[in-house]
This record gives structure tokens, C-alpha cells and sequence, in this order.
């Protein structure tokens, strides 16, 4: 009994947070690392891409709430989303046109990229904070919970409840069609197969006849629907605040440079293994361990490595001794 | 010869910028711009020195400048006496253990045959240090937090003169520096880039978490000053005899007469910073640097330290950082730990560097005044042309209500979009290296 | 000088070099032929410590070097040339050449605010020798060019020139000729003997031009697929039945034996 309590236990505080946001640091990375696969630069505006698409998507939501649209229990974000990735996607593509292709052109060198991507991330930022401003914005509606923790504890008596909110449970379950449907487009259509054949080698994909403009006008659409999408998620599972979405971009890239640059399956690995270091190294065991230990050894802190403040600290450690040892991340990515 | 006039004119335009807003907003306004400029120039010196010599793209800037920050209280702030007395002791063991404790693990790894074992007694010298450490550490915290906390509720500082906080500031963003420098300078440039801005983040997470050290998000603010306070000028019959051959009120003279104060301690600071790094640049030393990032593979076969020589020039540029940092939280008077952003004290840094021409050392001077003030005059520039643009919506229009209030938000946005163009028109910057 | 004992070097399953021995005598011009692809370069590379050898050992005077990295090579007098120049572009030809001697007390940061007057004296004999070897090498009038904008040959002699900044023991160079006219490659060979004579330097060169090898080399050394084929002076290289296998491959060679017997 107590044994199923602690495993509970760890289920609720644990298991589906870190699975909610490790699907949300997998979907982010995967627009890093598709960004890198076929642009080969670092994208530092993709946190305030998020943020354009959550910011997009929120204020459709109220704006459909305000008419009374509603798919409840399901929250009417989801209906907003699509609406969101398209304004988002526009915003990309437009942004490639005006700004990335002219050194794309250049054959400018991938860490001047980089610092262009800054200039990006600051209009980006500055216009998420203009059109919506810097405060948090709730837009969350629909059921709350999908179970509650007095539900479970009722329905299995056990003393520890386990609650599985709504925006968790969809978070993962548009992860896991999300990814699905991102696998079947990049190996089953064409566009999908000379995307991979382009960030295999570009000279040889160029050879063959595949058109790079369209290659990555592709990319950026897929990368602003995978931002929108992961953003609006960790902003229905977390709440707005543009400049979250900022600091995101540090476990983002640790996970993406965990799983390996440019490896979309690396890319969803480090993002689970982000989120669950995250997540246990920050997490208080004292109630797990009340359950496993017997009384006269219950430990009397609150036997927590680090508080969450620290939480970057681990995304940062992490990455520093992936690098280290093996600095092509787990799945050997493009990066040397 | 047509660089130094392009310079010469480019200078003398943020001269006629800031003696405009003297004119326009007032003396006061115009050296507030002045002294941060100043504080802006020379961090985008140490950026500059990372970035434009030697290649390095360090985005923890942010981090540096938040320990010469912390440098400033450290040194100036009086100790409190209490909390020494209730844990301080405890605190130092605690901090002795966990440096020991690293010590002994590394220990550990370089002499132990590589294998499970070493991967064993490794974790073992880590768990229980970490063990040790939290057992000392905890109770430490406690008792020091628990004097005084609405007052004190820290060690203090050692009441020395804040001037002494400056270097003490570059030597601590230089330890810093050295310790990522020793991991993380071997790594590609953007693996850099990640790395350090993850540094920056954890250093201020420890300056807003770690109340016994710095206070939090409580602040320490009355730091010790440098320049007299305007009051006690104020009661001077001297200074106030002075005002009035100048025609100005004893209180107006006596604000310019500190920040004047201010400018001149900090143009001292950085115009000896500017000559060393140009003695630099064009020595022996500063050709090696530039072989080596032109071709490093080339540079280590003729014999440099292409590793060395970056770890130093990580470490040189961050302590310049470190520095600013101090001066920075020396002019401000406290220390907030809440106000660092990474935008703010990272990307704007870099914002000054690549405007301003990395690789030139003018260049980024100019990149560090030209901004910041763009930076401070974007908002009511902003706030001026919203103004107009809404004047003929009626008062009570949610949307012009919306649009006056972002204002603020302008900077960002003109930010990013001032470095795009000269991105895109400049890519050297105003003033190219050379 | 230097001894090479059985070196592998692979990425991942492709063994680039597979277990060469070699050794290069004192005093002498080595040369190293062998078809594209043969691992020639990345011989060099491990050796100079560019790469770090798979397996293998090699030595110098004795003394265990592998692995260590190219700077230290260079103290111990070991210098190379690239295939593909590297030369330093946004500084000129003086300069590249200037900054090549180690232990400059205008390296050291402190020296260049305290000890100015020291540096200058410096400097300048270092801009002498450097003209010097600009003269050597009849391209004294590229000294305050950019080395960016010179010709490939002209990179070529710039390579060159940099090992001669200093007192190299062994210099090893990656087909300095390729890319040079038949004038400026005279220049290069004339260059290379003197150097040898004169200057005691140990040369190990690549370099597919067989005339060229002929005129300065010996011994010659033939490598194919990683491995050391054959040794000895050019005339038994070109004599060598395996040599001409490796450069030709079966089929054509028994095509061409056997016109030959017809
Ligand atoms: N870094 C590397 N990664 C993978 N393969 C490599 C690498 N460097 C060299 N190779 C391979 O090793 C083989 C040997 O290359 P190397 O450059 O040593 O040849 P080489 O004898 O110098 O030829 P050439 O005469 O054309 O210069 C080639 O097939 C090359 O593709
Ligand atoms: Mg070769």
C-alpha cells in the first residue's frame, strides 16, 4: 500500500509534470534543431517565436470567447491554434524574406546568422510586449482537470491523490500526434524527403535537383507551427508571460544540443531528459520517501538537491557534461 | 585618414545627441546618459575584446557584470556583526567543504584509472560532500538570514572604500571567467554562446535566491559613495557661494556637481581601458591574436597557444565586464539583483559592439554611448510619435490607451531593428575595424 | 629524426591511414608519393599533431610525440606547410611572416605596456628577417600586401617562408608546388635544397610532380590506402611493380605490359 502511495506520489509530482513539459521542451526543440538541420545557425529568436504564436493564439481565444465560440471541455485555445501557427508562419516566412535569405545568399558564416537571429529576437520580443504587453495573460478555459486528486483519491482510496490537469493532458497527447505527424512528413512525402536529403548534404540535395528556396520556406513553416504550438501548450500549462518564453530558450537548446543539433529524434530525447533532471533534481522526495522508509529513518529536510529557482542550473549542467563526453549530444547530430 | 575623421564625426554626432538633450531636457538628464554611457562603452570594450580579437562569442554578459555588482556590496557594505557572530564561521566551512569537495572529485578523476571505479568513487567523494556541505551550509543560511531580516539579514560587506570594488570586481567576473573558460572555450561558437548565457543565468539566480550573500530580491541599496551627497554639499557655505557664480541654485549645482564627479572617475576608467587595449591591439601580441583568428589551425602550427591565449583573452574581457558591473552598481547606489535581463545587460551590450564595429575599439566606445542613448531617449521618442499618431482617436479609445501605454515596449522593438540595418548595410559596423 | 611506428588513423569505419611505419633520416629530403587519396595528408596531420592518431606511436629524436599538440611540435622545432594554404588574409604578407617566432616579449600582455622599448628594438629585427626571407623567396615587393589577396603559388611561397622565420629542425611540406609555375616551383625547389644545405633542415615533402621529386628527394617514400607500399631512391620507385599498381591499377597495367611486350 504504501509502496503504491509513494509510486503515487511520484506520479503526480514527477511523472506528469516532467512528461507535460518535457513534451514541451521536445516540440520547441525540434524547431531548433530542424532551423539548424537545413539553415545551420542557431536560431536565438525561437523562444520569442513561441511567443509571437502563444501571443497570436491568446488573443484569438479571447476574441472567439468574446463570441462565444467554445469546444469545451476542451480549452477554445486549441481552436485559436491553427489561426495562430498561419499568423505565425506568415510572420517567418516574411522575416526569411526580408532578413535571412540576403545572407543566405552571402554564404554568410552560420555564426553571423546567429547574431542576426539576435536582431529577430529583439523585434520579436519587442512586438509581443507591445501588442500584449510584458504582464501574464490567463487564457486557459474549458474543464480545469481531467481528474482531480480527490477523484482519484476516492475512486482508489489510497491517501495519495493524483491529479492530471487538462492542459497536461493535452500537451501530451498533441506531442505525441505532433511528432507523429512531423516523422510521417519528413520521411513518407517528398517535400519531407528532400528537406532531409537537404541537411544531409546540401551540395548533393542541390545536385539532385531540389529547390532550396522551397526546401526552406518548408522549414520555416514547420518551425513556426511546432513554435506556436509548443509555446501556446507551456502558456496553457504554465501561464503567459513573454518574457518566459525568453529563459526557455536555455533548456531549448540544451535539449536540442543533448539529443544532438539537427537530429529531430535527439531533439525529443533531450527534451525528456531535460524536463525529468529538471524536475527530480528540483523536486522535494520527503513525501515519496515518507512511504518507502520506515519511520525511525523518514528523513526530516525536505531532501530537495536544489530549489527550483536553480532549475537552469540543471539544464546547464546537463548540457555542459553531454558536450564533454560526447559533444555530438546522445544521437549523433550534425554538429562537430 | 578618412576612418579617423569618420570617427572624429561620428563622436562629435553623440556629443551634439547628449548636448542636445542638456538643452532640450536638462543637464541633469544628459550626464544620467553621459555616466551609464560611459559604463555602456566599457562593456562593449570587454565584449569587444572577446568578440572582435579573438572570435568568442560570449553571451553571459549579463552574468559578469552582476558580480562586479555583487563585488560592490562585498567590499563596501558594512559587515553585520550578528550574523557573522550567528554563522558566519559555519558558512565559511560550509563553503571550504564544497570547494573541497569539487577538489577532491577532480582529484579523483585525474588520477584514478579511467573505468567504473573511478565512475564509483567519483560519486561517492560527490555524494558525501555534498552531504557534508548541506549539513554545514543549512543551518548556516538560517541563522545568518533569521538577524535582522527586514534590516540585514546577511554577512555585509567589509567596509572598505567602493572604489577598491572596481578591480575587486574584474578579479571576481575573472575567476569566473576562467572557470568556464577551463570547460566551456573548447566548444563550437554558438555551444559557447549557449554556455554562457546558462552561466549568466544561474549567477543571478544566486544573486536573487542566496539572501545571506546578497540580500535577494530584498536588495542592498545605500551602498557607501565615491562623491559627496548632494545634501551635505548643500549645507556648505563654500559650495553654495560657488553655485551662485555660476547662476545656479545650490541644489541644481550640487546634483551636476556629483554626476560630474561620476563622469570623471568613470572617463579616468575608461580611457586608461582604451589605451591599454589599443597598446594591445597593435603590439605583437595583438598580431598573434588576430593570426589566430584569421586561421587557428595555421596560428597552432606556427606555435601559438591558440587554448591559452583564448582562456586569457575570455578571462581579460569578462574582467573588464566585471568591472563595469561594479561601477555600475557603484553609480546606481544598490544593488537589485531583480533588474537583471538578459536583453539589458547581454544582447543590448552586443547590440553596442556590433553597431559600433567589432574589432575597432572606437568602434565599440561609440556603439556603447550611441545606444545606450537610443536606449534611454527611444521611450519618450516613442511615447511623442504614438502620441501624435493617436491624436485624432478620441481620449477614451481602449486601442490609443493600449498603444500609449506600450510605449515603453519601443525600445526593444527599435533595438532589434536598428541592428538589423546595420547588419544588413553596415555589416562592419560605423566604424570598421581598420 | 622521426620515426613513425605502425599509426592508424580512422574515421569511423574508414581507416584513412592504416598502419604506416616510416622513418625520415637526418639531413635528409624525404619525399612522399602516392595516388589521391592515399592518406598522405592525413599522415601529416597526425604526426604534426592535427589529428589525434588512432593507434600508433611516433617519435622524434627519440622522444614520444604523438598527440601533442601542434605548438608544442613547433617548439621542438617541428613545422609544417598546408595543402590547402593557410595563410593569416587580413594581415600583410611582413606580418605573416613576423609573427612566426616564438617567445616574442611582445606576446607576453605585460611586456607590451611596460617593456615598449624593448619590443620596438624587437620588431624590428624581426621586419628584417622577415625581408630577408621575402628576398629568399623573390616576392620582397608583396611585403605590405594582404595575404588574402595573393595568388595561390605566391600563398604557396608564404607557407615556406614562415618555416624559415625560424630554426626549424624537421619541416614537413604538403605539396608546396601544387599550383606553381614551372619558373616559381624552380624557385621552391632552389629554395628547399639550400635550406637543407645550409640550414641543416630535414625535409619531408609530398608532392605528386615526379620531376620535381626526382630533383630534390631521396629517399623516396610510397604510400597507398594508408599503408607504406615501398621505399627507396625515385629510380626504384619507378621501377617498383607495386608502385605503378597502386598508380594505375591492375587492369590498366597489364594493358599497358603488355602493349609494351607487343
Ligand atoms: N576528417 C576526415 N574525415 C573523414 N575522412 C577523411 C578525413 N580526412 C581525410 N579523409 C579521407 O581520408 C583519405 C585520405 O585523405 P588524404 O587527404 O590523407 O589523402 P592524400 O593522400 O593527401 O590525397 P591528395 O594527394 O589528393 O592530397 C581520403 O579518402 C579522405 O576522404
Ligand atoms: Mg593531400
Amino acid at each position: 500500500m504504501d509502496a503504491l502511495n509513494a509510486l503515487v506520489a511520484f506520479a503526480n509530482f514527477v511523472l506528469v509534470p516532467a512528461l507535460a513539459y518535457g513534451s514541451q521542451l521536445a516540440l520547441g526543440a525540434l524547431g531548433v534543431t530542424l532551423i539548424y538541420g537545413i539553415l545551420r545557425f542557431s536560431n536565438f529568436a525561437h523562444g520569442d517565436t513561441m511567443a509571437f504564436g502563444a501571443m497570436v493564439t491568446i488573443l484569438l481565444t479571447w476574441a472567439f470567447q468574446a463570441m462565444g465560440l467554445s469546444i469545451a471541455p476542451l480549452p477554445t485555445a486549441l481552436l485559436a491554434l491553427p489561426f495562430g501557427i498561419l499568423a505565425t508562419a506568415a510572420l517567418v516566412y516574411v522575416t526569411d524574406r526580408t532578413v535571412y535569405r540576403f545572407y543566405r545568399r552571402a554564404k554568410a558564416a552560420p555564426v553571423m546568422l546567429v547574431i542576426v537571429s539576435m536582431g529577430v529576437m529583439f523585434v520579436m520580443n519587442g512586438l509581443v510586449r507591445f501588442i500584449i504587453g510584458p504582464e501574464s495573460q490567463s487564457f486557459a478555459d474549458g474543464a480545469r482537470f481531467l481528474i482531480t486528486a480527490r477523484e482519484f483519491r476516492e475512486m482508489t482510496g489510497l491517501a495519495e491523490g493524483l491529479a492530471i490537469r487538462t492542459s497536461q493532458a493535452i500537451t501530451l497527447v498533441t506531442a505525441v500526434i505532433v511528432v507523429a505527424g512531423l516523422f510521417w512528413f519528413l520521411n513518407r512525402t517528398r517535400t519531407g524527403k528532400s528537406m532531409r536529403a537537404y541537411s544531409d548534404n546540401e551540395d548533393l540535395a542541390l545536385l539532385s535537383g531540389i529547390n532550396p528556396e522551397r526546401v526552406v520556406a518548408v522549414t520555416w513553416v514547420l518551425v513556426a507551427a511546432l513554435a506556436t504550438i509548443a509555446g501556446t501548450l507551456y502558456g496553457l500549462d504554465k501561464g503567459f508571460r513573454p518574457f518566459t518564453y525568453f529563459q526557455l530558450l536555455l533548456p531549448i537548446f540544451a535539449s536540442a544540443i543533448v539529443g544532438g543539433l539537427g537530429n529531430p529524434l535527439g531533439a525529443i530525447a533531450g527534451g525528456y531528459v531535460i524536463a525529468f533532471s529538471e524536475v527530480t533534481i528540483t523536486y522535494a522526495w520527503k513525501k515519496v520517501l515518507t512511504y518507502l522508509v520506515p519511520e525511525t529513518l523518514e528523513p526530516s529536510g525536505l531532501v530537495q538537491l536544489l530549489s527550483t529557482e536553480y532549475k537552469y542550473a540543471v539544464s546547464f549542467a546537463i548540457l555542459v557534461i553531454v558536450l564533454l563526453f560526447r559533444p555530438t549530444g546522445l544521437f549523433r547530430g550534425k554538429a562537430v | 585618414m578618412s576612418g579617423s575623421l569618420r570617427g572624429l564625426m561620428m563622436f562629435a554626432l553623440v556629443a551634439g545627441l547628449i548636448g542636445l538633450t542638456g538643452v532640450m531636457q536638462g543637464w541633469n538628464s544628459a550626464l544620467v546618459i553621459l555616466n551609464m554611457g560611459l559604463v555602456s562603452a566599457i562593456m562593449a570594450l570587454g565584449v569587444n575584446l572577446q568578440w572582435g580579437f579573438a572570435g568568442l562569442f560570449n553571451v553571459g554578459v549579463m552574468g559578469f557584470v552582476a558580480l562586479g555588482g555583487l563585488a560592490a556590496v562585498l567590499i563596501s557594505m558594512p559587515p553585520t556583526t550578528e550574523a557573522w557572530a550567528a554563522g558566519g564561521g559555519r558558512m565559511a566551512l560550509a563553503m571550504i567543504a564544497g570547494a573541497a569537495t569539487i577538489l577532491a572529485a577532480i582529484f579523483v578523476w585525474r588520477r584514478m584509472a579511467p573505468g567504473r571505479r573511478r565512475a564509483l568513487a567519483m560519486l561517492a567523494v560527490i555524494t558525501v560532500g555534498f552531504i557534508f556541505y548541506r549539513f554545514l551550509f543549512g543551518p548556516a543560511r538560517d541563522a545568518i538570514e533569521a538577524v535582522n531580516p527586514a534590516g540585514t539579514g546577511y554577512l555585509g560587506g567589509m567596509s572598505l572604500p567602493i572604489l577598491l570594488a572596481w578591480p575587486v570586481g574584474g578579479v571576481l567576473a575573472a575567476g569566473a571567467a576562467w572557470l568556464i573558460g577551463k570547460t566551456a572555450l573548447g566548444l563550437r561558437s554558438d555551444y559557447l554562446a549557449i554556455a554562457t548565457l546558462g552561466i549568466a543565468e544561474i549567477v543571478i539566480a544566486l544573486m536573487r535566491n542566496e539572501d545571506w550573500l546578497s540580500r535577494g530580491v530584498k536588495n542592498v541599496v545605500g551602498l557607501p559613495r565615491p562623491m559627496p551627497f548632494e545634501t551635505d554639499l548643500q549645507s556648505d557655505p563654500a559650495f553654495v557661494a560657488q553655485a551662485e557664480s555660476l547662476g545656479l541654485t545650490a541644489v541644481e549645482w550640487s546634483t551636476l556637481y556629483v554626476k560630474l564627479g561620476y563622469t570623471a572617475l568613470f572617463t579616468v576608467v575608461l580611457v586608461a581601458l582604451l589605451v591599454l587595449a589599443q597598446l594591445a591591439l597593435a603590439s605583437p601580441w595583438g598580431r598573434m591574436m588576430r593570426a589566430i583568428r584569421d586561421n587557428e589551425t595555421a596560428a597552432e602550427a606556427m606555435g601559438k597557444n591558440v587554448k591559452a591565449r583564448h582562456l586569457q583573452i575570455f578571462i581579460l574581457g569578462s574582467a573588464i565586464c566585471g568591472l563595469a558591473g561594479a561601477m555600475m552598481t557603484t553609480l546606481d547606489g544598490q544593488l537589485t539583483p531583480g533588474s537583471y535581463q538578459p536583453l539589458r545587460f547581454t544582447f543590448l551590450i552586443w547590440v553596442m559592439v556590433i553597431v559600433g564595429g567589432s574589432g575597432n575599439n572606437f568602434g565599440a566606445v561609440l556603439g556603447g554611448f550611441l545606444i545606450w542613448f537610443l536606449w534611454v531617449q527611444v521611450e519618450p521618442m516613442g511615447l511623442w510619435v504614438l502620441t501624435t499618431l493617436t491624436a485624432p482617436l478620441p481620449d477614451s479609445s481602449a486601442f490609443k490607451e493600449h498603444l500609449l501605454a506600450s510605449a515603453p515596449q519601443m525600445r526593444l522593438l527599435t533595438m532589434g531593428v536598428v541592428l538589423l540595418v546595420v547588419l544588413r548595410f553596415y555589416p562592419r559596423g560605423l566604424l570598421p575595424e581598420r | 629524426m622521426i620515426v613513425v611506428e605502425d599509426l592508424h588513423m580512422h574515421f569511423g569505419g574508414f581507416r584513412a591511414v592504416d598502419g604506416a611505419s616510416l622513418s625520415i633520416e637526418t639531413g635528409t629530403i624525404t619525399g612522399l608519393i602516392g595516388p589521391n587519396g592515399a592518406g598522405k595528408t592525413t599522415l601529416f596531420n597526425a604526426i604534426a599533431g592535427d589529428l589525434k592518431p588512432t593507434s600508433g606511436r611516433v617519435t622524434m629524436s627519440g622522444e614520444d610525440i604523438t598527440g601533442l599538440p601542434p605548438h608544442a611540435l613547433f617548439g621542438r622545432g617541428l613545422l609544417r606547410t598546408f595543402q590547402v594554404a593557410h595563410e593569416f588574409a587580413t594581415m600583410t604578407v611582413r606580418e605573416n611572416l613576423m609573427m612566426v617566432p616564438g617567445h616574442q616579449a611582445g606576446e607576453t600582455l605585460w611586456n607590451v605596456w611596460t617593456a615598449r622599448g624593448r619590443i620596438a628594438s624587437e620588431e624590428k629585427a624581426l621586419a628584417r628577417k622577415a625581408d630577408e626571407v621575402l628576398e629568399f623567396l623573390t616576392i620582397s615587393h608583396l611585403a605590405d600586401e594582404r595575404a588574402g589577396n595573393l595568388s595561390g603559388g605566391q600563398k604557396k611561397l608564404l607557407e615556406l617562408g614562415r618555416t624559415m622565420m625560424v630554426e626549424a629542425k624537421i619541416v614537413f611540406l604538403d605539396e608546396v608546388g601544387a599550383g606553381v609555375n614551372r619558373t616559381l616551383l624552380r624557385t621552391i625547389g632552389d629554395a628547399i635544397a639550400e635550406l637543407n644545405r645550409e640550414r641543416g633542415y630535414t625535409f619531408c615533402m609530398i608532392e605528386h610532380d615526379m620531376e620535381f621529386i626526382g630533383r630534390l628527394c631521396d629517399p623516396v617514400i610510397c604510400m597507398a590506402e594508408g599503408k607504406v607500399l615501398a621505399e627507396g631512391t625515385i629510380d626504384e620507385i619507378k621501377a617498383d611493380e607495386r608502385v605503378i599498381e597502386a598508380y594505375l591499377g591492375t587492369g590498366l597495367k597489364n594493358k599497358i605490359s603488355q602493349e609494351a611486350a607487343q
